[in-house]
């Protein structure tokens, strides 16, 4: 058993920067790469995607990625985990394969983890007695049934782990956990138990802190000024060891800062109760991590505690739910913010008066620059311009198109200061509702895979 | 005791729960966070927030990272990909709890 294991946290999210995992097989020492390409409403984007081509529905980024990568990860001896797979991780292993083949990298093993994907067997969970109502709001699940986009159960690191063990160097899955991208390794190398809870629940507080790639290591940090050099912000490497205690560093040499502060950001980010984080392999408990400073951007955590997890996993189901349409003007002043309000009224009064009101619930106004974000916190009355944002959400395509149409006339036949309106008219387009639920973990079987090139 | 902004002394950041955000704040000394669990009350933040969070406030204690975390419910205009809000993901609402006033 290796005694230290090195794994990088290079992609925050689908959209996230290339340079992330390009610098962290490049800029220094590293076994393991772990990916995050998927948010809660991926899942039913890629499956609209794979619905129009069966090739489709994975993170295309990924292979982006590779293509830059490949030659590197394959000499350095770099193993990947990406839940890059989305809805078609087996669509994603051939992509990753073929460029193999075309760049000429011989024997590299690539492995999927699939099961997670139960969107088709719906209807019979659902007849089986499987209610999974809606955890917010206790909703049957039948209520949106027919309008289902994805359904997708969050797996763990045991998943992960099995496909390491088969060999794989690069493993694609679809909807694991965050944390799991680095718990597989852990639980691979050091050969963890499920009941080894303290330890998977280190795991999955490692996996937090590194989920969102540069957001431990000075991105999106309070003290902003303290961090040197964002254009080369190193991202967060996790130095783990067997008794699953663990250090978040970054490579030498790189940007960003990596403090307790910055580390503790993190912990504290999309945080519910902080002493009982569920997850699909323990609770943990983050309450009990000791964290440390104990070098220079050297954070030590240690003392984890977790206990063990419900016999349920948390799914993700998505589905249809109306249409919507944004879209912006600039009004410049004076007297700017007084001058938006009565653009809103036009734009409301124009669309009811041709038979098209919106309800209450439906609309939305704001001035951007006048204090949106901070509302009824920091407001500025008269700001030089503002940006008037309007919006609308409901169940009629056409309502929401007929808005859209009615936003840019403002700059001839309303007040004067009416301009920005690059962008043309906005478009209405999908609602995606989320839906989280809880699913018998029986129903759920796993099966991992592995080719070559 | 004397007025000043918690942003003078303490750091935060937030997130999306579902249709609500999450509010972590935190301070760098025991004496600061005895500060902080006795301004921020549920019932403080909840009024700080009060064109913002139309839902409950949850508060929860995190002593070993000197921070508080608040849920902030029916915060984000339907939330996720539902809502219309430029934060529609309650990103700066962090920022937004470091500019209320306490005594410290």
């Amino acid at each position: 058993m290796r005694d230290k294991i090195q794994i990088g946290y290079g992609q925050g999210f689908w959209g996230d920067s290339i340079l992330g995992p390009i610098r962290l097989v490049d800029e220094g020492p590293l076994d393991y790469l772990a990916l995050d390409y998927l948010a809660e409403v991926t899942m039913s984007i890629m499956q609209k995607l794979k619905s129009r081509n069966p090739d489709a529905g994975y993170a295309t980024d990924f292979v982006r990625m590779l293509d830059r990568t490949m030659e590197q990860i394959a000499d350095k001896g770099v193993r990947v985990i990406a839940n890059a797979g989305g809805v078609n991780p087996d669509a994603c292993l051939n992509a990753v394969l073929e460029l193999a083949r075309k760049k000429g990298v011989k024997g590299l093993k690539v492995g999927i983890v699939e099961g997670d994907d139960i969107l088709a067997r719906v209807p019979e969970l659902l007849a089986a007695g499987h209610d999974m109502k809606n955890m917010d709001d206790g909703r049957p699940l039948t209520d949106v049934q027919d309008t289902l986009l994805s359904a997708n159960a969050y797996i763990g690191a045991f998943s992960v782990a099995e496909c390491l063990a088969k060999g794989a160097q690069i493993v694609i899955c679809g909807r694991v956990t965050d944390p799991a991208l680095v718990g597989g390794p852990m639980v691979h190398e050091f050969g963890w138990q499920p009941t080894d809870y303290d330890k998977l629940a280190a795991s999955t507080v490692a996996g937090h802190i590194g989920e969102c790639g540069a957001q431990c290591t000075g991105g999106n940090y309070t003290r902003w000024r303290d961090v040197e050099d964002f254009v080369r912000i190193g991202y967060p490497v996790i130095e783990a060891t067997p008794d699953g205690t663990f250090t978040v560093t970054k490579h030498e040499g790189t940007g960003g800062l990596l403090t307790r502060d910055t580390v503790v950001s993190q912990l504290l980010y999309e945080m519910g109760d902080p002493n009982n984080y569920l997850g699909p392999d323990c609770a943990a408990d983050f309450t009990s991590a000791k964290i440390e400073e104990v070098g220079p951007s050297r954070v030590q955590i240690s003392g984890v505690k977790g206990g063990p997890p419900t016999d349920t996993y948390k799914v993700s189901l998505s589905y249809q739910n109306g249409y919507k349409a944004t879209g912006q003007l600039t009004i410049a002043g004076p007297d700017a913010v007084e001058k938006a309000k009565l653009c809103a009224d036009i734009v409301w009064g124009r669309l009811a008066f041709d038979g098209c009101a919106f309800a209450e619930d439906e609309k939305m106004v704001e001035f951007v620059g006048a204090g949106v974000t901070h509302a009824g916190i920091l407001e500025s009355n008269d700001p030089p311009e503002v940006v008037l944002r309007m919006g609308v959400k409901c169940a009629d395509k056409a309502r929401v198109n007929r808005f859209g149409s009615e936003l840019v006339p403002l700059v001839t036949s309303g007040p004067p200061g009416v301009t920005g309106f690059a962008g043309g008219r906005p478009k209405a387009t999908d609602i995606v509702g989320y839906w989280p639920a809880l699913l018998d973990k029986d129903q759920v079987k796993t099966r991992v895979r592995v080719e070559e090139s | 005791m004397a007025k000043v902004k918690l942003k003078e002394f303490a750091m935060a950041r937030s997130g999306d729960k579902g249709d609500g955000s999450n509010v972590g704040v935190f301070v760098t000394n025991a004496a600061d966070y005895e500060v902080i669990k006795r301004e921020l009350t549920v019932d403080r933040v909840k009024q700080h927030f009060h064109d913002i969070c139309f839902g409950e406030v949850v508060r929860y204690e995190a002593p070993n990272m000197l921070a508080l975390n608040f849920l902030l419910r029916d915060s984000l205009g339907g939330g996720g990909s539902e809502s219309l809000k430029t934060d529609a993901q309650g990103k700066v609402h962090g920022l937004g709890l470091l500019e209320i006033e306490i005594e410290r």
